[in-house]
């Protein structure tokens, strides 16, 4: 019921675009995998590869140790959940759960036990009689689930299937999808363009741009010490500044700082909003003039001006219930391993 | 002017055309049905002469049996023929041919109705392409009786109707989902099962509508029967023609008129269930 | 093999489907008195034939002229009366829709036959005019449908927000409501002509000594198999497709992404 993926070599071209360069991946068994990035990044094709809805113009997919590659979807021993649910109307939500087991020859007594199982595992035991289009989305989504999870797959594969959702219902979905991932020890591979929701359910992260992968890695460390400038930027808010390197230091507007350089002239250094602080104790920055501040409940959200570089924006976060107000001075600090450098863009 | 009144407004050009040019003349006609012909004139009342003609003389019992027989005939062959075809251009079809493959799929439609009918007379004819084909391959000794007969009038029907319902079948193909498809073949359907379980049932509403399309457009027709089939049997419009043209039995006419309008309505009421009239 | 099958069966389809096609353009340049094998030719003497008939040429003006105006009308009205059931609450609206519809599900030869008993019981007379009355009933229903199904939310929107600038009923119609609608009004009216232009049963009750092309071209075939026809025929189906492909390139693919 679950099973380890390997993918190696991966590419993939829609005529002369490239969805996919040379992706390598390996997922654990039982790992709960994020594929995040933006649209047209190459995460949809990468699920459909995996799914067996493309084959790939280069590379292997091993699913258990068995190169897939070229088997059909019903072959694999992997099942999707689709973006638009793709429940079948006519059919009653215990028709579409038992579905796949009618398929493979189950009785109807044995497959409608089993059916509405799955069913009571996403809590609509009560609706097995119900037609889709009578449930409410978020239901639907669940009955997607349940039919995807009937035949017992190795991998599940799952297409955004919570972008239809509201916020609260996503967030509540996320908790109940990565239960019942903890649950059945299903290898779960969940694409999003959503990156809190990606940190909220997997075990690791995959970053995806323009059909590479740019980090993988458990959500915190994604975070915290992205791999890549596109990676930092996309797992969340993140202040910029120009840099230049200097012999095992690197130059910036608030100073030089004892960072390691990459090689590169033209550097960017990052700094995550909540990692500015207002008091000296870490690595001073200067004064700074506060432009606008909002309150966010769990936080303050500051507009800087530093005195150091007054044409550029800061963004800080500061401890809600210390809220300055416009044109006030604080001294600014940062503690220096929340510092990332990374070459500026098209000069690496 | 409130609201209401200026919708009216708009409203009533169309709707006083319609009454005046279909609802009056309907209603006329369905009285015609029951007025009665002495000599050359015509008795007005409710009299039900022209429908007991219709169940007593065995020609025209003959000819609604032979026009029912032949437009189920058509619906089903065509209904038949055309979901494949759709089919086929809807999944098997490159995307960026699909469009041309309909295109050249129903194009002979935009020949003229008369003439479609009068091409395939030409085809069929006893010195036609298909005789002379047959006999230059020595299939055939003597030339196969095919104008003229039922045969021929279904064959110029299919024809029509396969093009009509290709377009419309693939229409509805192609608006499904593609990830129904996926679905199904994710869960372990074959292509058959996948078919059989989900495409089918979701487009059954849509072939229903074109069959009846189909049913409504073939019951009423007069020139393909009349082309095709020749007068060796009569279908229920060619009737009606020879009652208004030779005997100027207009009250005759309009009883199997009528006769014609309750069979097409049974005929909706039979499918009621799967008609989306508001797709037509 | 079983791969090859779907790729069989459409050739079988495009060979039945243009089997009539190809023997009438091809027997249509016959230089001989029958459209039968073997074939003669090619020659022209047909078409010559045919474009120096003044009948089929006449009949061809009318067939257009009624296709036209005829189509003119049904778009017309079925514009204002979609216009008017989908933008105000009508007690009723359901009855009057499906009134409007209703002409759709009855066979032409009836609508023909219903026109042609009250227009002789009236005592008015046949001719090119009551042909198009009965091209407009028979064209209504479709007009109205189509362009009821277009008028949308969105355009609703549209139409509150220019009238919520100051436009006036005219102006919202004119300035927001028709060139919103133009490429339902395009398919309609294209729709509506194609529909008139080869209409035969309505044009063949409804006319008497002016008649449209469909009819005319009736006539001709009572004399049998002719050359003629195939010429005339061939005309008639080279200038539909060059249309059709016209507005498929310049229309239709431009509403596409």
């Amino acid at each position: 019921m679950t099973a380890p993926v390997t993918i190696a070599g991966l590419s993939h071209r829609f005529g002369s675009t490239v969805a996919l360069s040379d992706i390598a991946l390996e997922i654990a068994a039982g790992e709960y995998i994020a594929l995040l990035g933006p649209s047209g990044c190459g995460k949809t094709t990468l699920l459909s590869i995996l799914g067996g809805f493309l084959s790939p113009s280069e590379g292997i997919v091993r699913i258990g140790g068995r190169d897939v590659t070229r088997l059909a979807p019903a072959a694999r021993p992997t099942t999707t959940v689709f973006q638009d649910y793709a429940l079948f109307p006519h059919m009653s939500l215990r028709e579409n759960v038992a579905f796949g087991l009618r398929m493979a020859g189950m009785a109807r007594h044995a497959r409608h036990k089993r059916a509405d199982e799955k069913l009571a595992l996403v809590g609509l035991a009560d609706a097995a009689r119900k037609r889709p289009h009578e449930i409410s989305g978020g239901q639907r989504q669940r009955v997607a689930l349940a039919r995807a999870l009937a035949v017992e797959p190795d991998v599940l594969l799952l297409d955004e299937p919570l972008g239809a959702l509201d916020l609260k219902l996503r967030r509540a979905m996320q908790d109940e999808l990565k239960a019942i991932q903890r649950q059945l020890g299903t290898t779960f591979v969940h694409v999003t363009h959503d990156q809190e929701e990606a940190m909220a359910i997997a075990d690791r992260i995959v970053v995806m741009n323009a059909g590479r992968i740019e980090d993988a890695g458990p959500p915190a460390r994604v975070y915290r010490s992205p791999a890549t400038l596109f990676a930092a930027d996309f797992m969340g808010e993140m202040n910029h500044f120009p840099a230049r390197a200097g012999p095992g230091c690197v130059e910036t507007p608030f100073g030089t700082l004892p960072l390691d350089p990459p090689a590169a002239r033209d550097l960017v250094v990052c700094l995550r909003p909540e990692a500015v602080r207002s008091d000296a104790n870490g690595t001073p920055l200067g004064a700074a003039t506060v432009r606008e501040a909002a309150f966010f409940g769990t936080h303050g959200r500051v507009h800087l001006s530093p005195d150091a570089a007054p044409e550029a924006l800061l963004i800080a976060h500061v401890a809600p219930d210390a809220m300055p107000t416009p044109g006030d001075r604080i001294e600014l600090s940062a503690d220096l391993q929340a510092m990332h450098v990374f070459a500026k863009e098209g000069t690496a | 002017m409130t609201g209401a009144a200026r919708g009216w407004g708009f409203v009533a050009p169309a709707l006083i055309w319609t009454i005046a040019f279909f609802v009056v003349p309907f209603a006329v006609m369905g009285a015609m049905s029951l007025a009665t012909l002495e000599g050359r004139s015509l008795i007005w009342g409710l009299s039900l002469a022209n429908y007991a003609e219709l169940s007593e003389k065995a020609y025209l019992g003959r000819a609604l049996r032979a026009s029912l027989e032949i437009t189920l005939t058509v619906t089903l062959v065509s209904v038949l023929l055309a979901y494949p075809l759709a089919w086929i251009i809807a999944f098997r079809v490159p995307p960026r041919w699909q469009r041309l493959a309909l295109l050249l799929a129903i194009l002979p439609f935009w020949t003229s109705y008369v003439v479609r009918s009068y091409a395939w007379l030409l085809v069929l004819a006893r010195e036609g392409v298909v005789n002379q084909t047959l006999m230059g391959l020595g299939l055939t000794a003597e030339p196969i009786t095919l104008a003229n007969t039922r045969f021929a009038t279904v064959t110029g029907f299919v024809h029509f109707f396969v093009m009509l319902l290709t377009l419309t079948i693939y229409a509805n193909l192609v608006q499904l989902s593609p990830n129904y498809r996926r679905a199904a073949m994710d869960l372990g359907a074959s292509a058959f099962q996948t078919f059989r379980h989900v495409i089918l049932p979701l487009t059954l509403p849509g072939i229903v509508t074109g069959a009846f399309l189909t049913f409504v457009l073939c019951i009423g027709d007069y020139v393909t029967p009349q082309i095709l089939g020749g007068n060796t049997e009569l279908t229920a419009p060619q009737v009606i023609m020879v009652q208004l043209g030779r005997r100027a039995n207009f009250p005759l006419a309009a009883a199997l008129a009528i006769v014609l309008m309750g069979i097409v309505t049974l005929a909706y009421l039979a499918c009621a269930r799967w008609l989306r009239i508001d797709r037509l | 093999m079983i791969r090859a099958l779907p790729w069989l069966y459409l050739a079988a389809a495009f060979v039945f489907i243009y089997l009539p096609v190809a023997a009438l353009v091809l027997f249509s340049f016959q230089d001989g008195r029958l459209p039968v094998p073997p074939f003669q030719g090619p020659s022209l003497r047909w078409y010559a034939d045919v474009l120096g008939d003044g009948d089929l040429t006449g009949a061809l003006v009318h067939s257009l002229a009624v296709a036209l105006g005829s189509s003119c009308v049904a778009v017309a009205l079925g514009f204002l009366a979609a216009y008017g059931l989908a933008r105000h609450v009508l007690p009723g609206a359901a009855i009057v829709r499906g009134l409007l519809i209703a002409p759709l599900t009855v066979s032409y030869l009836i609508v023909g036959l219903g026109l042609l008993i009250v227009l002789t019981r009236a005592g008015l007379g046949l001719s090119l005019w009551t042909a198009a009355i009965g091209h407009v009933v028979i064209n209504l229903p479709l007009a109205f449908a189509i362009l009821y199904a277009s008028m949308g939310a969105q355009q609703q929107n549209a139409e509150r927000a220019a009238r919520d600038l100051g436009a006036s009923e005219a102006q919202v119609i004119w300035l927001v409501a028709l060139p919103m609608l133009m490429p339902a009004l395009a398919a309609a009216f294209f729709l509506a002509v194609t529909l008139s232009w080869d209409e035969f049963i309505i044009a063949f009750l409804l006319t008497r000594f002016d008649v449209t092309l469909p009819v005319e071209i009736w006539s001709m075939l009572r004399s049998g198999l002719s050359p003629r026809l195939n010429a005339i025929g061939s005309l008639v189906f080279l200038v539909s497709i060059a249309v059709v492909l016209l507005l498929e390139l310049l229309v239709f693919r431009r509403r596409r992404p």
